[in-house]
Parts: structure tokens; C-alpha cells; sequence
């Protein structure tokens, strides 16, 4: 390199060199003697003519322009053109928007009733005795509740063709929110159209994105998607597991304690049914009323099944165990089982519920109950009311049901014995759950035969977070007279010990 | 005479040319819509003018400002609150609500509340009588003074065609079933709850609309909430208009699927969403999408206008997506045989892969439908509803099942039939006369709901108030049901409002609009005297 720099310096005193070339030189002669070929440098600048100088600039200008822009785009290379686009859209098959179902799919031929579903019901054209429909009390062809029904009819026409909010506000709604609140001992209540719709409503009504909500592992479908809605934070205990939720919010309060600024404005909920739908067991209330002030976290209890069932009066779990109301935040049920109307509420403080009528999105965005359902269910709470004895009836059939099921052959009985809605599970499955629901189907269809009407309970398998056991459900009704009882039960151990063995 | 003569000739001619200018625009307008509309497609949305707009805005930061000095005051115990309080052995947990949550409700929305939420005491019919309600403490509570105000013409109702009745075939078919069945069902429509009327309404409604099959479901809103989970999941694309409802909305969401809105109406907007997602696929993955769901509503009970339905139909089918129509307001109240607004474009109902609709509206009922091809038999054993929802109350579908008979003429009368018609001739006749009054209409000329701007805050609460003084029921909306600045009024046409009840809420309508200064609109319309009213169209189509 030092030779080659040598011979370039005749080049450099007679001037024509560039600048560029001065640079070269000047490294190179870095230690000889700087001071000259600065000077040099500048000698040759002046003498440098006009074009070469302007070459120059531009060089160094894009040189700096290399340095400072990003490396060439990468991705413009990938750019489609618009043929490649219309190929790609003919290419493109979507899925058909339904797969075919099979037609023997155990989902897809529904069982026929012809006429009312009251205690005696016409299935699949025999007459049975109904051991399969939430009608508790017997309240869906009872006489008063259908005249009031009839006469409300005649007063407001079905429809409600609105909302709450426009005109779809009718007296009789009123009446029923007041009725539902004095029934419960509770401050408010609100109405929903739809009894899906309404801790489905509720959840999200109050838990956010961010907010943590503890839930037992048997909660019902509508819990479920309640808790979709709201988008917080799911943590699952084990059922009726109160060492298991303990354990959560042991950990959750750790949590808390390293974040304490987050902690003040994460809400939390535990969400629980007072009798499990899935699983006819009662959730530990007091215990868990003595958790929600030990790590202050508010409890809502779905009571669908509970509610006109459970207590002296009927008022559900918060009776059964003597929970004062005021300790649960919020109570939801739906009008369609006891009561034997259509539609849900809520109940709880006003500071609770009245959110609901702005935020409630099945209360806001939804056609209001038909006001003749709503008088159906006004009348039920009367006869209730009046009669706190049918509670105790309903008691009373449930425990003899529940002990005259046992030790068939076969088949388990889960659930408590005060429960109206108990679950026949298998002993041993057969090891798959198709052929499991065949063989409970087939005891369905043997007793159906001989006139008793029962049902499988149903799921939707794949969307479901803890798909329960395959089973049949009993359920027991005040109607159920002894004999009746007596029939479907012999029915049921026959049909287990002529089909399981 | 000459003179008056050679006025009136020219003023005339006026009138021909500008009625001509008229029909060129819109003729020049509808065809580059590739005529697919068997008659004009006529929407506006007059642009809010600037200085409403102004003045909108201060109105809400006047609103807010003395919000905020109020909250102040209530904060100090100045002034008396009035809101529910925490229970004092909660008062340690984590706040249900978030102060800002509630600011709206507290500082806005209290001040007008006595607009929403009117009980009523009658059929929501023509006619209504409302439960007379005060308020001591500026809305905070009402007291029942136990008086009605009778007869108040019912512009809120969606009583499409009538049939909110308490007397008539339809109310003695379901006093029938009534007494025959009661009201409850008890079950799910998979255990034991499908019931010999169900099938039957679910057979009636799939002939109806002229599709294979439909499935009914107890609550309108749930019939979408619960249901397009079961049609769409991960790894699919719902393209949902901005201004779908929100129970379309929430079941997007349930559904797990990607979810991507396009701007109201525009079908350039929803054929890039298309064109992006079939080319790029699913985000990072880049995997193909499994299926795309346009959903669309028939009438937008906000806006009022309708969905363009064949160029949605073009664009489902050259990208192969599927179509969601949610005809809760449209179904009935649209189309010359009343079957929605496939029947308003004449288009065949097989084109739209799932037919929605509720009975809430035109059928007086409750509920809604789900009808297509294909479909229904995997609905059935997958609708969330059918396995966990009660089937839907007895008499409700005996309602149904006796007003659709009816508007079909099956049950033997053009009742039906007339209710439809004078459906129709009723929305033209009311947007038409309120156009001319100067105010400012949104949404088809077709479309009996009939949204009409208010803007400002202070007179939404007014216009309520007012048209109730006067014995009229309206409904208002305002933020957040509607954009801020876009508060309106809304009426819902209905065929059993007769011509003088439309005269006389008219009329009341323009001295209330002229007192609260809600005439904004600058298209100068002629009052249509001295013309041919039936075929004027006074509209151009803003895009």
C-alpha cells in the first residue's frame, strides 16, 4: 500500500488529484506529517475545477444517503399483482357454512310433544307421565296461572313490540319486578325476556377485560358464555371444592400484594349455582359467604334450579342455608322452571341491579317480556305465596324418589335428595360416550314405552368447559303421586337390569 | 291575464325542469349500480351543518362542566346524593363501578330519563295509554300519580303492521292455546320442550320466505347471540356492517371468529375487507380462512336505511362468502308481499345463505327465526338454544303462526295483504310531508323507521317532552346508541296508523320543530301540492 501511495504523489502536486484521493493520501501519510497534506488538501480544494467538485458532493451526498436509509424493502418484492390476487381468490374454497349432519344423529330427531307438557304429556304420540320437564311446582297448567295469562292477553295483546326503554315498559312489569323483589326480601329486582339471557347478561354486565371471576366447574352453559362475554380473567375451582377456591384466591391475594395499584381496580367475582343443573348438588353458601369478606371478593348465584325450590318459602339457597340475602351480590333465575312461565331475573340491592338497565345487554337490546308471561309468573308468586306448603311437598317427593332410586342396577343417582332434578349416570361406561348416550337412550325408549317420560340431559359436547357425564335426568314434580312415582321408578330398574345387566 | 299567464307557464316549466333534473341525477345515480335496483335506491343522510355541529359540541361541554362541578359537590356533601351506596361492610372491595362508568348516567343521562322507560298500560298499538309518572327529584325517582294519559299516538312502537292487538283472530287463536296449554314450556326444544306448534310455526315460516327449512327460537336477540357461534368459529371472518345491532355483535364475538366491521352500507369498503382477507388469509398464520360471514341487517333501526342487498349478494358470491341477514326490522315491513327486503329487491331468498328475523315487530310476537338451505338440520343439534334455552311459550307462537297465516291470505282475507300496502304508502306519505317540512330525515324513503335529527342534548329531552305534552309518543336517542353529535328522533311507521293520526303528529311534529328550531334542513324542498305526489322523488343518493 505504501508504494502505491508513493507513485500517487507526483499526482497529488501537480493538483489534479481529487478530493477523495487526498483522503487516501492523507491516511497514508498520516505519521509522516499531517500538517503538509492538510494544507496541500486545501491547495488542491481551490484548484480543483467546478465539475469535479460537484461530482463529489453528489457522491459523498448519496454515500450518506446509503448510510442513513433502511436496507432495500424486502417485502416489495413479495407485493402480489392483481393477477396473482384473482388467482389466489378463485383458488380459494371456503367451508361449507354448515356440515352435514348425519340423520341419525342422537341431536337431530327431537322427541314430539302434542298438546300441553304438563304432568300428563303425549310423547312421540303415547301418553306418559312426565318425569322429564322443570315443572316443579305444576304451575304450567294450573288453573289461575292460565286465567290471569288469558285476561292479560286480553288487556295488552301478546307482543310488547319493544324494548324496555321505548314504550315496551308495561304496568305489569312493574308489578313483577316488585312482586320478585318483596318474594326474595330483596331490594330490586329486574326482568329479563329470556332466562338464557340473563346471568348470561348479568356477568358481563359488571365484570370487565382485566376483572378476575372464580367459578365452579359445573356451572351451567349461560354461565358460561356469561363469562365469555365479559372477556376477565376465568379461574376454574374444582366443584364444590372450597379448599380448591381458597387456594385461588390465596394465590390471587399474593398476586394483589405485589401490584397493589392494580389490585384497586381489578373487581372480583365468584360465580356459582345454587343447585348445580349439571350435577343436582347445592353449593356451600355460608362457606362461601365466609370467603367473599375473608378475601372481599362479591358473589353471584344462579339459582334457576333452586329458586320456588330450596327453603320454607321458596326463596332458594340463601333460605335453605339462613344466608342473609344482602350477603350475595347478585341472584339470578329464570321463570321457566318453578315458576312455569318464560323469562329470568335479578335480584339483589338497588346499588347492584339498577346497573343492569343500562348495562344489561338481553335487558337493553331486547324486545320486554310478553306481558301475558309476565301475569303467568305474577300468579305463580301469588299461589307460592299462599302456599308455602307445596315447598315442603316437593321436598318430601324429592327425598322419596331419590331413595327409591337407589341401587339400580347399573346406574348411579347423583345428586342431593332434596334436589327436583337428579341425574342417572352409568355405573361403568362402555367406553365411549356415543355409545353411552345409545344405551341411556334405550332405557328412555323402554320406559317411554310403558308410559314414563324421561329425557336424556343434553349438551353440546364440544363447546362445553367440563362436559358432564352422559345421563338421564329425573325429575320430580309435586303432580307425581305416589303410584306414579312407584311406576316410573319399577320402569327405570327394569329397563337398567334388562339393558345393562 | 296575459302576464299571470306567461308566470304560471314558466313557473311551470320550472317545475318540469327541475323535475327532470331531478330524475336525470337519479337515473345517472342508480346506474352505476349496474341496474340491479328495480327502482330508484334512494338513501340520504344530509350532512350535519357546521354550526349545529359547533354548537352540539359546546352543548355537551357545558353538559360536562357542570357534571363535574356537581360530582364536586356531591363529593363535599354540598348537594343531596341521590345514588344507591355501597353496602358499609363492602365499602372495602374493590369498586363495582368505576367513577367514570357512571358519569354519564349520573350527569346526562338523569336529566332526560323521563323520556325512556314509559309504562304503558294498554296495547302498544296506534293508540297507547301511558302511566302517569313525576318526578320530585329531578328524575332520580318517579311516583305513579295512578292517572293514564289516554290515547297517545304510538310513534315508538315496532308495530310494523298492526297486529299488537288484543282483539282479532290472532288474539283468540293464542287465548285458545292459552287455556289449552298454558303458557310455560318448562324444557329445552332437545329434551322435552319441542312441542307440536313449534314444528308446525317452523314449517310455516320456511314457506314463508320461501326457503327450505327454519328453525324459531324464544328471544329475538339470543336467535343471533346463540346462534352464529354455531355457524362460524376460529379461524373463520365475520365482515360486520359498523352498524350492526348489538345482539349481531355480540354473537361475533362468542363465536371466537375474526371479526372485521366495514363502514355502514359501503360496498367498496366491505369488498376490500374481502378482497384483503381472501388474498392475506388469516393474520401471521396466513393460512386461508375457513369460511367468511357477511352479516348485514334489512333496515337499521338507527339510520333507517336498508341494506343494498343485491350488490351484497354479487359480492358474497364472486368471493364465495357467506351472507347473514338480520331482518328483525325489515321482515313484514318491507317488500310488496311482506317478506322482507329480499322481497323489496325481488331477489330470491335461496341467494342468502341465512335468513334471521324476529317476531317481536311486524308479528306482535316474541322470538325469532333462523331459515336457509342446509343449515337448519345441523342448527338443531348444535343451536346453543335448542339445547339449553326454554322453547319458546305457546300462545306466542300461536301469535305468529296466526299473522303470518294472515299476511300470507291464508287465512282466506286480504287483511294481510292491505296491512302491508298501507304500510308502505304510510312511511313515503310521513317522510315525505316531514321532508317538506324542512327537517332533516335519514334513511330510505322506503323505511318505516324514521330517524329525525335533534343533535343538540338539551333537545332530545325537549322534543321527548314536548310531543308527550302534545299526547304523542316518540322515542329519542342519543349518545351512545347514536354518535354524539347525532341525536335523533325516531318514529316507527306502523300500517295501523291511520291518516289522521299521521296528520295530527304531523302537525304537532312541525309546531314542536318550529319551537325548538329542529328544522335544519338547506335542501329547499316545493311543498308538493301543485304536483303529482306519488312518483316525486325529491333525493339524490349520497353515497
Amino acid at each position: 500500500g505504501i508504494l502505491h501511495g508513493h507513485e500517487k504523489l507526483p499526482e497529488l502536486q501537480s493538483g489534479n488529484c481529487s478530493v477523495l484521493n487526498c483522503r487516501i493520501i492523507l491516511e497514508i501519510n498520516m505519521a509522516s506529517g499531517q500538517q503538509w497534506v492538510l494544507v496541500e488538501m486545501v491547495q488542491a480544494f481551490y484548484e480543483a475545477p467546478a465539475y469535479h467538485l460537484i461530482l463529489e458532493g453528489i457522491l459523498i451526498l448519496w454515500i450518506i444517503r446509503l448510510l442513513f436509509s433502511k436496507t432495500y424493502k424486502l417485502h416489495e418484492t413479495y407485493k402480489l399483482t392483481e393477477k396473482e390476487k384473482e388467482d389466489l381468490i378463485e383458488e380459494w374454497q371456503p367451508e361449507p357454512l354448515a356440515p352435514p349432519v348425519s340423520k341419525d344423529h342422537l341431536h337431530l330427531n327431537y322427541d314430539l310433544v302434542t298438546g300441553p307438557p304438563s304432568h300428563k304429556i303425549i310423547l312421540n304420540g303415547k301418553e306418559c307421565i312426565n318425569f322429564a320437564s322443570f315443572n316443579f311446582l305444576g304451575l304450567l297448567d294450573h288453573e289461575r296461572v292460565k286465567e290471569k295469562a288469558l285476561a292479560s292477553l286480553k288487556k295488552y295483546g301478546v307482543g310488547t313490540c319493544g324494548p324496555r326503554g321505548f314504550y315496551g315498559t308495561f304496568d305489569v312489569h312493574l308489578e313483577l319486578e316488585s312482586r320478585l323483589a318483596k318474594f326474595m326480601k330483596a331490594e330490586e329486582a329486574i326482568i329479563y325476556s329470556y332466562g338464557f339471557a340473563t346471568i348470561a347478561s348479568a356477568i358481563p354486565a359488571y365484570s370487565k377485560r382485566g376483572d378476575i371471576i372464580f367459578v365452579d366447574e359445573a356451572a351451567c352453559f349461560s354461565i358460561q358464555k356469561g363469562l365469555q362475554a365479559s372477556r376477565s380473567f376465568i379461574k376454574y375451582f374444582k366443584h364444590n371444592d372450597m379448599d380448591d377456591l381458597e387456594r385461588l384466591l390465596k394465590e390471587q391475594e399474593l398476586e394483589d400484594q405485589k401490584n397493589p395499584r392494580k389490585a384497586r381496580v381489578i373487581r372480583k367475582f365468584i360465580v356459582v349455582e345454587g343447585l348445580y343443573i349439571n350435577t343436582a348438588d347445592i353449593c356451600p353458601l355460608p362457606e362461601l359467604v365466609n370467603l367473599k369478606y375473608k378475601y372481599k371478593v362479591r358473589i353471584f348465584l344462579e339459582e334457576s334450579m333452586s329458586f320456588g325450590v330450596l327453603g320454607e318459602h321458596g326463596r332458594g339457597v340463601t333460605e335453605h342455608y339462613g344466608v342473609n340475602i344482602d350477603d350475595i351480590d347478585l341472584i339470578s333465575a329464570n321463570m321457566e322452571n318453578a315458576v312455569a312461565s318464560v323469562g329470568g331475573f335479578c335480584c339483589g340491592r338497588s346499588f347492584v341491579i339498577d346497573h343492569q338497565r343500562l348495562s344489561g345487554q338481553g335487558y337493553c337490546f331486547s324486545a320486554s317480556l310478553p306481558p301475558m308471561l309476565a301475569a303467568a309468573a305474577i300468579e305463580a308468586l301469588n299461589i307460592m305465596e299462599e302456599d308455602p306448603d307445596i315447598f315442603t311437598v316437593l321436598r318430601e317427593k324429592c327425598k322419596h324418589v331419590y331413595k327409591a332410586l337407589q341401587g339400580t342396577t347399573g346406574l348411579k343417582l347423583v345428586g342431593e335428595p332434596f334436589a327436583p332434578a337428579l341425574h342417572l349416570q352409568l355405573e361403568r361406561s362402555s367406553g365411549s360416550r356415543d355409545s353411552d348416550m345409545q344405551l341411556l337412550r334405550t332405557i328412555v325408549d323402554y320406559c317411554l314405552e310403558r308410559h314414563v317420560a324421561l329425557t336424556l340431559a343434553r349438551y353440546l359436547e364440544k363447546e362445553e368447559r367440563f362436559l358432564p357425564p352422559p345421563s338421564i335426568r329425573v325429575v320430580v314434580t309435586i303432580k307425581q303421586e305416589k303410584e306414579d312415582i312407584q311406576r316410573a321408578v319399577s320402569c327405570i330398574k327394569e329397563a337398567a337390569s334388562v339393558i345393562l345387566k | 291575464g296575459f302576464r299571470v299567464a306567461a308566470v304560471r307557464s314558466s313557473l311551470g316549466l320550472l317545475h318540469t325542469l327541475y323535475f327532470l333534473v331531478c330524475h336525470v341525477a337519479q337515473v345517472h345515480a342508480a346506474s352505476h349500480h349496474d341496474s340491479q335496483y328495480n327502482r330508484p335506491f334512494l338513501e340520504s343522510f344530509e350532512e350535519t351543518p357546521m354550526l349545529v355541529a359547533v354548537l352540539t359540541y359546546m352543548g355537551y361541554g357545558i353538559l360536562t362542566i357542570f357534571g363535574y362541578l356537581r360530582d364536586f359537590l356531591r363529593h363535599w356533601k354540598i348537594e343531596r346524593c341521590h345514588i344507591a351506596r355501597e353496602k358499609e361492610e363492602q365499602r372495602d372491595f374493590v369498586p363495582l363501578y368505576q367513577d367514570f362508568e357512571n358519569f354519564y348516567t349520573r350527569n346526562l343521562y338523569m336529566r332526560i330519563r323521563d323520556n325512556w322507560n314509559r309504562p304503558i298500560c294498554s296495547v302498544p298499538g296506534a293508540k297507547v295509554d301511558l302511566m302517569e309518572r313525576t318526578s320530585r327529584d329531578y328524575n332520580w325517582t318517579f311516583e305513579y300519580t295512578g292517572r293514564v294519559v289516554l290515547d297517545v299516538i304510538n310513534l315508538g312502537s315496532y308495530n310494523y303492521l298492526g297486529f299488537a292487538e288484543n282483539t282479532g283472530p290472532c288474539a283468540d287463536s293464542a287465548a285458545e292455546i292459552t287455556m289449552k296449554y298454558g303458557v310455560g314450556v318448562a324444557s329445552t326444544r332437545q329434551e322435552i320442550g319441542n312441542l307440536d306448534r313449534h314444528e308446525e310455526l317452523e314449517k310455516l315460516v320456511a314457506k314463508f320466505l320461501g326457503v327450505e327449512s327454519a328453525m324459531v327460537f324464544g328471544m329475538g336477540f339470543a336467535t343471533n347471540s346463540m346462534n352464529i357461534p354455531a355457524l362460524t368459529g376460529k379461524g373463520c371472518l365475520i365482515l360486520s356492517d359498523e352498524l350492526n345491532h348489538a345482539s349481531l355483535v355480540l354473537g361475533a364475538r362468542l363465536s371466537g371468529s375474526t371479526i372485521r366491521v366495514f363502514k355502514h352500507n359501503n360496498m367498496q369498503s366491505l369488498e376490500k375487507l374481502l378482497r384483503d382477507a381472501i388474498v392475506h388469509g388469516q393474520p401471521r398464520t396466513h393460512r386461508p380462512w375457513k369460511k367468511i360471514l357477511i352479516v348485514v341487517e334489512g333496515i337499521y333501526s338507527m339510520e333507517g336505511s336498508i341494506v343494498r342487498l343485491p350488490e351484497v349478494i354479487d359480492l358474497k358470491k364472486r368471493y364465495r362468502a357467506y351472507l347473514y341477514l338480520d331482518e328483525a326490522h325489515s321482515i313484514g315491513a318491507l317488500g310488496s308481499r311482506g317478506r322482507g327486503v329480499v322481497d323489496y329487491f325481488g331477489l330470491d331468498p335461496c341467494d342468502v345463505d341465512v335468513l334471521m328475523g324476529t317476531f317481536t315487530k311486524s308479528f306482535g310476537a316474541a322470538g325469532g327465526y333462523i331459515a336457509g338451505k342446509w343449515l337448519i338440520e345441523y342448527l338443531r343439534s348444535h343451536s346453543h338454544s335448542a339445547v339449553y334455552a326454554t322453547s319458546m311459550s305457546p300462545p306466542v307462537v300461536e301469535q305468529i303462526i296466526t299473522s303470518m297465516k294472515c299476511i300470507m291470505g291464508e287465512d282466506g282475507t286480504t287483511i294481510g295483504c292491505d296491512r302491508v300496502r298501507k304500510l308502505a304508502e304510510n312511511t313515503v306519505y310521513f317522510r315525505r310531508r316531514l321532508r317538506e317540512m324542512g327537517f332533516i330525515i335519514y334513511g330510505n324513503e322506503d323505511s318505516p323507521v324514521v330517524p329525525m335529527m335533534l343533535y343538540m342534548p338539551a333537545k332530545i329531552g325537549a322534543f321527548g317532552r314536548e310531543m308527550l305534552k302534545r299526547n304523542i309518543g316518540v322515542v329519542v336517542v342519543g349518545f351512545p346508541a347514536t354518535p354524539i353529535i347525532e341525536s335523533r328522533a325516531r318514529f316507527c311507521i306502523s300500517a295501523a296508523h291511520t291518516k289522521e293520526m299521521l296528520d295530527r303528529a304531523l302537525s304537532v311534529i312541525s309546531e314542536v320543530g318550529d319551537l325548538l328550531q329542529l328544522k335544519y334542513s338547506r335542501r329547499r324542498i316545493q311543498p308538493s301540492l301543485s304536483l303529482p305526489c306519488d312518483d316525486i322523488v325529491f333525493e339524490d343518493i349520497d353515497d
